[in-house]
């Protein structure tokens, strides 16, 4: 015996799930691209967090090294 | 605003299937935004990698499409009157107009954050300005409210190409401003000459269209006047850095050829549309969408042969208002 029923609602709403289904797919293959590209391009991999870093400041180490 | 909206009550018709909330964002729509914004992209000078400008196109329709549900909620009740749009999923009731309202304030925010994420602030803004613009000043304000409905919410449409410009560059130049005119200023001779032909549509639905509110005579003289008017625009954009020859060349015939159609439009009357059940206003109508399709195409053209040196050296000439 199978343990869900199948109802006749589930075909009905079949046509959404799987295009609900592709869109998010699709959506998890495009994130991931972005992430690689920006990556690629050098976007900042590190971040200021919480705390200032001065390692992390450009017009700092400039500074540091006048 | 609310006062002139009817309230009919929903009930459900039908089980909702995937193509309804995919027709809920109005892919014909959404496709000329993607052709317009690709455009505006590739034209624009700089680089972009490959995947951020798919990101962008992707999040730019998807923002256009996030409009068109928000347009199908508020609009659900002339819809309904109207045989063109009565097909429409919330019409037709197989999707709640709150269902329609949900999706379209949700994939608002979606997309304008994710353009944010892929390309820049100003892509963002301008995206989620163009949503706001298409939803409530066009779908809640003046549609209702105004002859120059069409006029002042063509702005909605035009702003896909310099969203994809804005994408690419970070700012807007005279480029991405003609790009925008272009649009502009063909959105109103395009859906009067629509409104031609479709008249009893707008009229049972109340939508004040010119051809209500002053009458079909008023309306070729408007088809004929907003055509002259977008002449120079299509031509000044020519001889900036995304014309050249080519795109001078066919837009000079295209600009003559559909003025030569808004001139036959001014010059019928009622008797005659009616005799040949409005041929001259469809044939326009059907001119105009290959109008603004073939003035893009000649933009990527340009960008295309722009990579020939010789072709290059030789549409120099052209360019007399290159500003970058």
């Amino acid at each position: 015996m199978a343990i869900a029923r199948e109802h006749d609602l589930h075909k009905r709403r079949s046509s959404r799930n799987l295009g609900l289904a592709a869109v998010l797919v699709a959506f998890i293959v495009l994130i991931f691209g972005l992430t690689i590209a920006k990556v690629q391009g050098g976007a900042a991999l590190q971040a200021f967090d919480h705390s200032y870093r001065p390692s992390l400041d450009p017009d700092h180490v400039r500074f540091q090294h006048r | 605003m609310t006062e002139i909206r009817a309230e009919i009550p929903y009930a459900q018709e039908a089980d909702a299937q995937f193509s309804d909330y995919v027709a809920l964002l109005k892919p014909r729509v959404m496709s000329l935004v993607v052709f317009t914004a690709l455009v505006g992209l590739l034209v624009a000078p700089g680089s972009l990698h490959p995947i951020e400008g798919l990101a962008a196109i992707i999040f730019i329709a998807l923002g256009a499409g996030a409009s068109g549900a928000l347009n199908m909620w508020w609009d659900a009740d002339i819809d309904r009157v109207m045989r063109r749009t009565a097909r429409r999923p919330i019409p037709a009731g197989r999707v709640a107009p709150q269902e329609a309202m949900a999706l379209g304030l949700a994939l608002s925010g979606f997309a304008v954050i994710m353009l944010w994420l892929a390309t820049n602030a100003l892509a963002a803004g301008l995206l989620a300005f163009t949503i706001f613009f298409y939803a409530v000043i066009y779908s809640m304000w003046l549609k209702r409210a105004t002859p120059q409905n069409i006029v002042i919410g063509g702005a909605a449409g035009a702003f896909p190409p310099m969203i994809g410009w804005a994408a690419m560059t970070g700012s807007i130049s005279l480029e991405a401003c003609l790009m925008f005119g272009l649009i502009f200023m063909w959105t109103p001779p395009h859906f009067w000459a629509l409104a031609l032909f479709m008249k009893s549509d707008y009229h049972n639905a109340n939508v004040p269209m010119l051809t209500v509110t002053h009458g079909r005579r008023a309306t070729r003289a408007h088809i004929l006047v907003y055509t002259a008017a977008l002449m120079p625009v299509a031509l000044v954009a020519g001889v900036t850095s995304i014309g050249g020859p080519v795109y001078l060349a066919l837009a000079l015939g295209l600009n003559l050829m559909f003025l030569y159609g808004a001139g036959t439009i001014w010059r019928r009357d009622e008797a005659q549309a009616e005799a040949d059940g409005y041929a001259t206003e469809k044939r326009v109508f059907r001119f105009s969408l290959s109008y603004l399709f073939l003035h893009f195409g000649a933009f990527l053209a340009e960008a295309s042969l722009s990579w020939w040196p010789a072709y290059a050296d030789f549409a120099t000439r052209f360019k007399l208002l290159e500003v970058f």
